[in-house]
């Protein structure tokens, strides 16, 4: 099955728009996807037809949200290969998935002196809830190194999980440059070193398949906004044996099975972990985008995607910039992360800008993996499924300006 | 290249010439006045240090990455500001903001300031202007944090 991008453009009312009065060429999925009719409809649908709380009445609307975002969590349940929807959690976002790992498994099992690993690969949301349960309970933080072609060290990572870490919390695939681990054998060697493992699927969700069921980690965080859903959905999957020993995350509403004065009880899964109204609309929104992505399939996304960034990648090189990352493209994603030689990854971004192509400039929210690749920050474009043959034309008549315009290739200080 | 105006207008020539420019790169040491400013939208970091003599400041150095904006910005920021007594520095650093933040008109820039003018295209661009007033405000927090120099 191979995808016809320039049909399925249609579907997404945005790509059809001018930015500075050039066609919008939207290469900044990996910091999130844009939405079909199909999900935009789904919103606008539900709350001029259904919209009523979940979980609380016996009117019809109540029932019918109610099942209608039930629906959504068994979809996605069948759509990432879960055991069972109540093994999945919604959350606002992946990184507050991360955080209620770090909060209702990390404070309940974590203990002074532990050890969690992690790796420099990181985004900020996977360290950043490590170093404050060190800072309040004093467990230790270590990370796995990367190498400078952008992978992990896998001999210091072996060496790192024999030191016996509780929790080895690691990214499948990096978002600021695009290196697709080795997700099963890293899950592999940590569940042999007796860790708990946790996997952030934020960037192989939208675009790759998976069988959690299979992979045997203990965790997995992603978000619906990346994978054509809305924003405001975050998803934890957590095996069920650990997502019953563990505490609540946040009291209140939803999460209750009896209240007194003295003390409560807790709910059933998920909504233990699901305090308050949840963003039910957005999850009945998700409904539609996970069809959408079925239907496409998604090993024809990633072969589409696959070329596009291949193509990227060569005329970037070709022209005397340096793509980070490995060489070898089993082991990149759709990311395409980039410097242009004495520019400013900000300066690239203001002229790409002015081409109608939107690239995202910075740290990625990757600073350590940028201290450690001894760049402030990069250009990146990171493609999806509706991407075609253009957007690469685009990149390409962006970056030509850019390098003219900076006069990059003619002698420095010829001007 | 035909279409340029609009870079042309933000990237003016005299600003790529300041950023090429190393005259005021580095750091002086023993600084009477140190500061450290980091821009979280890029993560682009700016290390200041100026030297007082005679009540003014003699000479100031800056160091660190940034792009075009950040950097000329900074150059042309230590050629202003040289010369001058806190006094001076804390109008001058006033005025500048005003022209970045509060759409001041370039003509009310002291004419001392005048070189910097070349950073009015930075207004059209919002996202940039933190950019244009990083080594500013962090100039600023070196001297609110640095005792003032004994008369």
């Amino acid at each position: 099955m191979t995808l016809d991008a320039r049909r399925l453009r249609e579907d997404f009312p945005i790509l059809a728009r001018l930015v500075r009065g050039k066609p919008l060429a939207y290469l900044d999925n990996a910091a999130t996807s844009q939405k079909p009719k199909s999900v935009i409809d789904a919103l606008s649908s539900f709350y001029s037809t259904n919209n009523a709380n979940v979980h609380r009445g016996v009117h019809t609307l109540s029932e019918e949200s109610t099942n209608m975002a039930e629906a959504v969590r068994a979809k996605l349940a069948a759509f990432v290969g879960a055991p069972k929807p109540e093994t999945l959690v919604f959350t606002r976002n992946a990184t507050e998935s991360l955080n209620l790992i770090a909060h209702a498994w990390g404070r309940k099992f974590l203990k002074k002196g532990d050890l969690v690993l992690s790796t420099e690969m990181e985004h900020h949301s996977n360290i950043v809830p490590w170093q404050l349960l060190a800072a309040e309970r004093g467990v230790r933080v270590k990370y796995v190194p990367v190498l400078a072609d952008g992978t992990l060290d896998l001999d210091a990572c072996r060496a790192l999980l024999a030191e016996g870490p509780k929790l080895f919390t690691f990214t499948a695939i990096s978002n600021a440059i695009g290196t697709v681990n080795p997700v099963l054998e890293l899950i592999r060697m940590g569940k042999a070193a007796g860790a708990t493992v946790s996997v952030d699927v934020c960037q192989w969700a939208p675009h790759r398949p998976m069988d959690l069921r299979t992979w045997g980690a203990d965790f997995a965080s992603f978000s619906a906004h990346k994978m054509l859903g809305p924003t405001g959905v975050g998803v934890l999957w957590g095996r069920e044996e650990l997502l019953e020993a563990m505490d609540p995350f946040l009291g209140g509403g939803d999460m209750i099975s009896r209240v007194t004065l003295e003390r409560s009880t807790w709910n059933a899964l998920p909504y233990k972990f699901e305090a308050g109204t949840p963003n039910y609309a957005d999850q009945v929104a998700f409904g539609p985008a996970l069809d959408y992505l079925s239907a496409a399939g998604l090993d024809a996304i990633r072969e589409h995607e696959d070329r596009l960034a291949a193509k990227a990648k060569a005329l970037l090189e070709e022209r005397g910039v340096t793509v980070l990352g490995p060489s070898e493209p089993s082991k990149r994603s759709g990311v395409v992360s980039f410097n242009v030689p004495g520019l400013h990854p900000h300066d690239v971004g203001t002229i790409f800008d002015l081409e109608g192509v939107a690239v995202r400039v910075g740290h990625h929210c990757c600073q350590p993996l940028m201290h450690k690749l001894q760049c402030g920050g990069t250009a990146r474009a990171s493609f999806y499924l509706y991407n075609d043959d253009s957007d690469v034309e685009a990149l390409r008549r962006a970056l030509q300006r850019t390098l003219d315009f900076f006069k990059i290739g003619a002698k420095a200080g010829a001007r | 290249m035909e279409g340029d105006a609009e870079l042309q207008d933000l990237y003016r020539e005299v600003l790529l010439d300041y950023f090429r420019s190393t005259t005021r790169k580095g750091k002086v040491e023993p600084a009477d006045v140190r500061a450290h400013g980091i821009n979280p939208v890029c993560g682009d970091e700016i290390e200041i240090t100026v030297q007082r003599e005679g009540g003014k400041f003699a000479k100031l150095r800056y160091a660190g990455h940034g792009c075009v904006i950040s950097q000329a910005s900074a150059a042309m920021m230590g050629e202003a500001l040289e010369g001058r007594t806190e006094t001076e520095v804390r109008a001058l650093i006033k005025a500048f903001k005003s022209m970045m933040l509060e759409n001041a008109p370039v003509s009310e820039l002291p004419s001392d300031l005048e070189a910097l003018s070349a950073l009015e295209g930075v207004r059209r661009f919002p996202l940039r202007v933190k950019c244009a007033t990083l080594a500013w405000n962090t100039i600023l927090q070196g001297l609110d944090a640095a005792p003032a120099e004994e008369a």
